[in-house]
């Protein structure tokens, strides 16, 4: 008899199971994988609103989720995931709750319910794959859409700068508020321990590259995300209870137009990147001082009830 | 009046039901629409961003359809025709927004084009199951207008009536496209501006400071005044007097509703449409609208070559229902048949209206997909005998 064991007994109680549609080159796909290796064995409980990850990701017979899975409405997630993770609490279980949503369904409909969850400190892990559009509808704009992006309803491009949700989420003082990037996997990883041994709300921010909307190359979804950081255009930071920053990697100098050029969705010829640089010039200036006033190592616990230092050193 | 030649794209086109639902619009005079994605609806909102700076138009793209539709009401507040596009669960979100409508009297057209429900259901497919919704959806009680096309062709017709009824009655106007008639491409003809009449907003001639909001002067429809125009006024969900102010009494509120429910049920002569073929002598009469109305031609030919006595009534306007006319008939035959793709919506009307004179028998469809002309056919000979 063989002892090697079938695909489906590999990957059956994966978060992310194969089989999926999801499309190549796509963030989400990355971010389902290794928030199933960070969470190093324990199976969550997913809460996912309309979104390509409910649709791509969960139709039969293509179904992926190989944990309890409930898709919400688009405006719900975190509201649902509040009264999961309540009554589990209620019920004394311990479970992982994950709310795995898009920008969407983040920084648009889902704001207020979102909102009301980190106020209330509700104990779940909410997880935004950013891809800055409404993919699932074939591409719209939405207010994660940076400034100067073509998109179906903003045929002459995006003229509003992509909303700071990390700073809105920061201003609920919640125990933890992170960035993710796929182009950077153990600091990923790291990120998702973090939050997973945090108790109360816990946000993370994970650009998300989407091939089909972006107008990319899919086998440079990686790069592309690299060039982000890289260009300092998608800092890697940590919020620890909304007011002590991390800054955990700086911009290194790479043009951003190395990112801008690679995809078709920045469709002015020649792109215009000025009101990128001078997006990311006011970010890092917003950032550094944050950094600077209110340091996360070495600095006193300023405000929040949950006892936070070296929450990451535990956490590696 | 006659409609504005920047926003009729004048000829003959090749498009699909949402295209021409959009170009309606724009026909009509629409210069103001908020939306939010949502399958199968989005291409409607997609077309008139794309095409709305040509004619001076806005289109906002709101953060969810509770925001898209409060925005009309706004922008309509200004004299602006507006419009809002969505399908099933974004059209359950603007229930509470669409009853502030009515009760503001804010003319404005909400389009719907349908998918397979209840919840997310089947979003790129179809469904016609959110009839009852168009009629009760929000709370309280009010009358509505809805209309069904059945093509492409219609998708832009009815939108100009959808804009006129608005206007003429002072009510959001719901436009109950299905998936199939939206995602369908057929040849639509675009009359020229001249030809195509549009009912503007009924400005006051009172002047300013003599000026009541809800003051019909012995009519059923106020007349409006603009936001910036120098007229004071109050608007307002609560109950409220002819000063638009808010009156917590039973007597004001049989009033302020009693006027809401009147103006379209006395006028239900001129609102109601629909198409009939065929229904003098007929032992059946098959009942039905949108794309189900294309489908159901198919079974009646079928079963006609039975040598089956059966009529048509399609529905244009689907809210008012025809009810004299279906009274009328229910003398007259055996059975209406009412196939539609959910499971028995209006045929409960049909069966109200018919009060036992005549059976009201369902086909039902689920959704996803259209009937099988057999199965109406089917019906059809089993209502005959």
């Amino acid at each position: 008899m063989s002892t090697v064991a079938s695909p489906e007994e590999l990957y059956c109680h994966n978060v992310l199971r194969p089989g999926n549609t999801n499309c190549a080159g796509c963030g989400m796909s990355i971010g389902l994988r290794w928030l199933d290796e960070a969470l190093d064995g324990e199976k969550p409980t997913m809460v996912i609103p309309a979104c390509c990850g409910i649709v791509t990701a969960g139709a039969f017979p293509t179904t992926a989720f190989g944990v309890p899975t409930a898709a919400s409405t688009f405006a719900s997630a975190a509201a649902v995931a509040s009264g999961i993770s309540n009554v589990y609490e209620l019920n004394g279980e311990s479970n992982v709750v994950v709310c795995w949503t898009g920008d969407g369904g983040t920084y648009d409909i889902g704001v207020a319910t979102l909102s009301a969850a980190a106020e209330r400190n509700e104990n779940v892990l909410y997880i935004c794959y950013d891809n800055e559009i409404y993919g699932n509808t074939g591409g719209q704009r939405s207010s994660a859409t940076p400034e100067g992006v073509v998109t179906s309803t903003t045929p002459k491009g995006k003229s509003e700068r992509k909303k700071d949700m990390m700073a809105i989420m920061a201003g609920h003082r919640i125990p933890y508020a992170a960035t993710l990037s796929v182009a950077h996997r153990d600091d990923f990883l790291r990120k998702i321990r973090t939050a997973r041994k945090t108790s109360g709300f816990r946000f993370l921010l994970m650009l998300s590259p989407c091939p089909t909307g972006w107008k990319s190359d899919p086998e440079e979804s990686i790069d592309l995300i690299s060039y982000a950081v890289r260009s300092g255009l998608f800092p890697l930071y940590e919020i620890f209870d909304g007011i002590r920053y991390r800054l955990n990697e700086r911009p290194d100098g790479m043009p951003v137009e190395e990112y801008v050029t690679r995809q078709r969705r920045y469709t002015k010829v020649p792109t215009d990147v000025a009101p990128l640089k001078s997006y990311i010039e006011d970010q890092w200036r917003y950032l550094d001082a944050m950094a600077k006033a209110f340091p996360a190592d070495g600095g006193v616990n300023p405000c929040h009830r949950i006892p936070s230092e070296d929450h990451d050193r535990k956490g590696e | 009046m006659k409609a504005d030649p920047a926003g009729v794209l004048t000829g003959a086109h090749y498009l699909d039901g949402d295209f021409a639902c959009g170009e309606g619009a724009m026909a009509a005079g629409c210069r103001f629409t908020a939306g939010y994605p949502i399958t199968p609806s989005t291409e409607v909102v997609e077309r008139i961003a794309r095409r709305f700076p040509t004619m001076g138009g806005l289109f906002i793209q709101m953060e969810d359809e509770m925001a898209s539709m409060a925005a009309i009401v706004g922008a309509s507040w200004t004299g602006t025709k507006t419009l809002t596009v969505t399908s099933g669960p974004g059209f359950s979100l603007m229930m509470e927004n669409i009853g502030l409508a009515v009760m503001m009297e804010t003319p404005c057209v909400v389009v719907n084009v349908q998918r397979g429900g209840p919840s997310t259901g089947l979003p790129t497919m179809t469904g016609q199951a959110d009839m009852m919704q168009a009629r009760w959806g929000s709370h309280g009680d009010y009358e509505i207008i809805a209309l069904s096309p059945q093509s492409p062709q219609e998708a832009f017709d009815l939108m100009i009536d959808a804009f006129n009824l608005a206007e003429l009655y002072r009510v959001p106007v719901l436009f109950m496209m299905d998936e199939c008639v939206g995602h369908m491409t057929e040849k639509v003809v675009i009359p020229p501006a001249e030809e195509i009449e549009i009912v503007p907003r009924t400005l006051t001639s009172v002047p300013p400071g003599e000026y009541w909001p809800y003051h019909v002067n012995g009519k059923y429809v106020p007349e409006f005044a603009r936001a910036g125009d120098g007229y004071r006024f109050h608007t307002t969900g609560l109950t409220h007097d002819e000063r638009g102010y808010p009156d917590m009494s039973a007597e004001c509120q049989e009033k302020c509703v009693h006027r809401l429910l009147e103006k379209i049920k006395n006028n239900a002569d001129k609102i109601v449409r629909f198409d009939e073929e065929q229904t003098d002598g007929a032992d059946v009469v098959v009942v039905s609208y949108g794309i189900t109305a294309r489908v159901a031609r198919m079974g009646v030919d079928l079963a006609r070559k039975k040598g089956l006595k059966v009529g048509i009534i399609r529905l244009i306007v689907v809210w008012p229902f025809p009810e004299k006319r279906i009274r009328e008939l229910a003398g007259n035959i055996k059975a209406f048949v009412v196939p539609e793709i959910n499971y028995g919506q209006m045929v409960l009307e049909v069966e109200r209206c018919a009060a036992g004179q005549a059976s009201a028998i369902c086909v039902p469809h689920g959704g996803g997909g259209v009937h099988d002309p057999n199965d109406i056919c089917e019906a059809i000979v089993r209502a005959a005998k």
